[in-house]
């Protein structure tokens, strides 16, 4: 494995948890939609807090997509092809969400804009709870054959660790959603999210448990790795407690970034278990290894200094976005 | 099942075909939408006439209605590749991610940001500020329209590769040769010019219909104008830009153009252009058709003279190099007919547009300004709202089927790309799913944009963003 390879595995992970630690919240917002929200007004004060803001988030996943695709083409075609009916849903749902945003304000009558709010809200739901079940079923082994087609059934893409994963996924973006709310908007619905999102810290504790015990069944991932892949868990479970800390003392900034970070260390926590592989096959021989998926030496330093050019530039507007718009969004009384 | 019998390739290819097209009708729409909203909001910002800021903001509307679409629809071409095509991902991950993850770093990032911001901060920025919002979206949605460009000219016109002997996969050796394609930078502009043409040309009629209701005369007037003169630029310079991209063609891919005008027999010293013809397709010939002579040279060669090879003798040829490879039985003839008539309807489509430019801006002139009572005008100007989307499907018709039977030119066929994981049930259900989303959404987009039209630019209580008026993050929103 070249340094460069390694760079870019962790680059991968970084665009993932970028992406989960901003979409995190707008699919957060979402749920809150429906799960908050008691009329229109407060509906209207929920999507403006995320509607600068959704469509950069999402270039992250974008970005993500396209970054494999360039430094480990292999992986890239295996996951994609591979995980067929659950990307297209995943998709679906992106698709109905985000066009919802632009629909429902153009929206004359109520049924119509109540379609796209639904839209908004069921898309907002599932496309978190399909993701969490694609990287909690994949690194279970996968029935992969040696040139990295992989055959998967339905039992492998829905068990009961890719379930519990895709609840505390989706879970845990409401949470952070609501952390969100609490920041960016002020009166009614805030004292709201904070009594939702105070309750909700509980059943994640349980998720957390459910989910430990069952990465300890289903995958490899203590005997492979066990001293980090427990330091890890250890750390998700202490993001939470300081992030419902901060929840029930009024931090409200911490306590967005704590879940934040929660959701970002989950995902280090999968790609820690997947390394030194990029996919888990069911027959050892068969795993997709991060020095045999990538792109060529050329490639991987073409895109290398392509990045270390990009990347700072685009932070930079990128964090000045959300400078512009840290004002509080007027919500009704 | 007949219908069951159908196989993954064919419904892949169809997904592709279905997908794309339906992607393209968004993205040369809102490329050329930014760059139109930007000129109007250019001009508030020059002339410090509130008439054209309300035009920046209606027409942002649609802008903004067009880019959700086209955003969503775009998702789905990068899972595509992997989903449908990963032995193509596989054969060609080396070259093709690159340009795609720097369109996403480079392009998606400025554009989706500055778009967000534009779309709130109409009141928080002075003029001269917030113009420059909707011009780094437009750039943004210009450098992707670069790299996605010079990831399919390396499918059509391979450069800078070589092939790793131990994998049999493309590897890339030279970055520098991938962004300096030539037909790239033939492609590039015919494509830019497309799109500045069909928003230009919604505008126009858009406001045809506005005037056709009779309301908001002098704004939708006015727009009407704005559009005619870039409508008019834009129909020339796509016309020259496609005579470039020609020039290129015949040089890379002979039988794409062979195929475009027809051509089964090599010409004679002068060709002769034909204008229409019907083709046996199975006997490779030309049953009947209607020539000018002498105009198909001056197409190709700027000159009387100058003859096109055939298909029939290019088959030959391409048998010849690739047989050893590929097999004998490749066929390498590109579906004709779509091919064919593709061309008359793009070529002939840019014709019109340049036409009704030119007789809107007639009736529109200063002293005789006499559209209002050309009720056929408006009728003609508004039905052409819809046909630049028909021009610019036709358009890449010709440059993705006239590559047949290759997904990257020489180097790998449609057969070998697609992914031998997916199965004919899972694309039938992902082609279904599809085309009613996509029938849905198309059918909600026109909807909305012309409730905005009948709306009018005074209408600001609904929409979210572009109603300027509405700041959710301004202090008196939040005082209030």
């Amino acid at each position: 494995m070249s340094a460069l390879q390694l760079l870019w595995f962790i680059l991968i992970a970084v665009l993932f948890i970028g992406f989960f630690f901003l979409e995190g919240f707008d699919f957060g917002v979402g749920m809150a939609t429906r799960v908050l929200a008691r009329n229109d007004d407060d509906r209207e004060a929920l999507i403006a807090t995320i509607g600068p803001h959704w469509d950069g988030n999402e270039v992250w996943l974008i970005t993500a997509g396209g970054a494999m695709f360039a430094s480990f083409p292999l992986w890239y075609a295996s996951l994609f092809s591979g995980y067929y009916i659950l990307l297209f849903l995943t998709l679906c749902a992106l698709i109905f969400r985000g066009v919802s945003f632009e629909f429902s304000a153009n929206a004359e009558t109520a049924g119509g804009r109540h379609f796209w709010y639904w839209a908004l809200c069921i898309g907002s739901t599932v496309a978190p709870f399909l993701l969490g079940m694609m990287f909690t079923s994949l690194i279970q082994g996968l029935p992969m054959d040696k040139n990295g087609d992989i055959f998967a059934g339905l039992w492998d893409n829905v068990n009961l660790l890719s379930i519990v994963g895709g609840v505390a996924v989706t879970l845990l973006c409401l949470i952070h959603g609501l952390n969100f709310i609490r920041l960016k908007i002020d009166g009614n619905l805030r004292d709201r999210a904070r009594n939702l999102v105070e309750k909700l810290y509980w059943v994640l504790f349980a998720g957390e448990v459910v989910f430990a015990i069952l990465l300890f069944i289903f995958t490899d991932f203590f005997k492979e790795r066990p001293i980090s892949t427990l330091l890890l868990l250890v750390l998700i479970v202490a993001l939470s407690a300081i992030s419902m800390y901060c929840a029930y003392a009024d931090h409200e900034g911490w306590g967005f970034i704590t879940s934040g970070l929660t959701l970002g260390s989950i995902v280090i926590l999968l790609f820690n278990g997947l390394f030194p592989r990029v996919l888990i096959a069911d027959n050892p021989a068969h795993s997709l290894l991060i020095k045999d998926a990538s792109a060529s030496p050329y490639t991987l330093k073409i895109m290398t200094i392509v990045a270390c050019i990009l990347l700072p530039i685009m932070l930079a507007y990128f964090i000045w976005s959300f400078f512009i718009f840290k004002r509080r969004v007027k919500a009704s009384a | 099942m007949a219908l069951m019998s159908i196989g993954v390739l064919s419904l892949a290819r169809w997904q592709f075909a279905m997908t794309t097209v339906f992607h393209f009708f968004f993205v040369p729409f809102s490329i050329g939408m930014a760059f139109v909203v930007a000129i109007m909001e250019t001009m508030y910002v020059v002339k410090k006439n509130e008439t054209y800021k309300k035009m920046a903001q209606f027409w942002g509307k649609i802008f903004l209605l067009s880019f959700a679409v086209g955003v969503v629809t775009g998702i789905i071409q990068e899972f595509q590749f992997g989903m449908n095509w990963s032995n193509y991902s596989r054969f060609m991950g080396d070259i093709f991610g690159a340009p795609l993850a720097i369109e996403a770093l480079l392009a998606f990032f400025m554009e989706s940001v500055f778009i967000g911001v534009w779309m709130f901060t109409w009141n928080r920025f002075k003029p001269a500020v917030h113009v420059w919002f909707i011009w780094l979206t437009m750039i943004g949605s210009m450098c992707s329209a670069i790299w996605i460009l010079a990831a399919n000219s390396f499918m059509q016109h391979p450069t800078g590769f070589a092939i790793n002997q131990a994998t049999g996969r493309v590897k890339m050796t030279s970055f520098a040769d991938i962004i300096t394609n030539p037909q790239l930078w033939k492609v590039f502009p015919h494509v830019i010019t497309g799109a500045i043409l069909t928003a230009a040309t919604v505008v126009v009629g858009i406001a045809a219909f506005g005037l056709l209701r009779k309301h908001n005369h002098d704004f939708f007037k006015k727009s009407m104008r704005i559009g005619l003169w870039i409508s008019l630029f834009a129909a020339i310079a796509v016309i020259v830009a496609g005579d470039f991209q020609t020039q290129q063609i015949i040089k890379d891919q002979p039988m794409k153009f062979a195929a475009t005008e027809g051509v089964y027999k090599d010409t004679g010293k002068s060709a002769p252009w034909t204008v229409i013809a019907s083709f046996d397709t199975d006997k490779h010939e030309t049953k009947s058709s209607i020539e000018i002579p002498k105009v198909l040279s001056l197409l190709a060669y700027h000159k009387t003279t100058g003859s096109v090879q055939g298909m029939n003798s290019l088959n030959q040829e391409l048998h010849a190099k690739y047989d050893k490879k590929f097999g004998a039985d490749m066929n390498y003839y590109v579906p004709v007919k779509t091919v064919f008539w593709s061309f008359r309807v793009m070529a002939g489509g840019a014709a019109l547009l340049l036409l009704t430019s030119i007789l809107g801006l007639f009736f529109t002139r200063k002293n005789k300004d006499t559209i209002e009572n050309k009720r056929w005008l408006l009728w003609v100007l508004g039905i052409c709202t819809y046909t630049p989307f028909v021009f610019n499907s036709a358009g890449w018709l010709i440059t993705e089927l006239g590559r047949y039977p290759w997904l990257v030119y020489g180097l790998q066929t449609i057969a070998d790309g697609v992914s031998p994981t997916t199965t004919a049930g899972q694309l039938w259900f992902t082609n279904i799913v599809y085309f009613l989303m996509f029938s849905l959404m198309g059918a909600v987009m026109v909807f909305y944009s012309r409730k905005i039209m009948i709306k009018g630019p005074d209408d600001d209580g609904a929409g979210y963003g572009a109603t300027a008026n509405n700041d959710p993050f301004s202090k008196e929103a939040f005082g209030r």
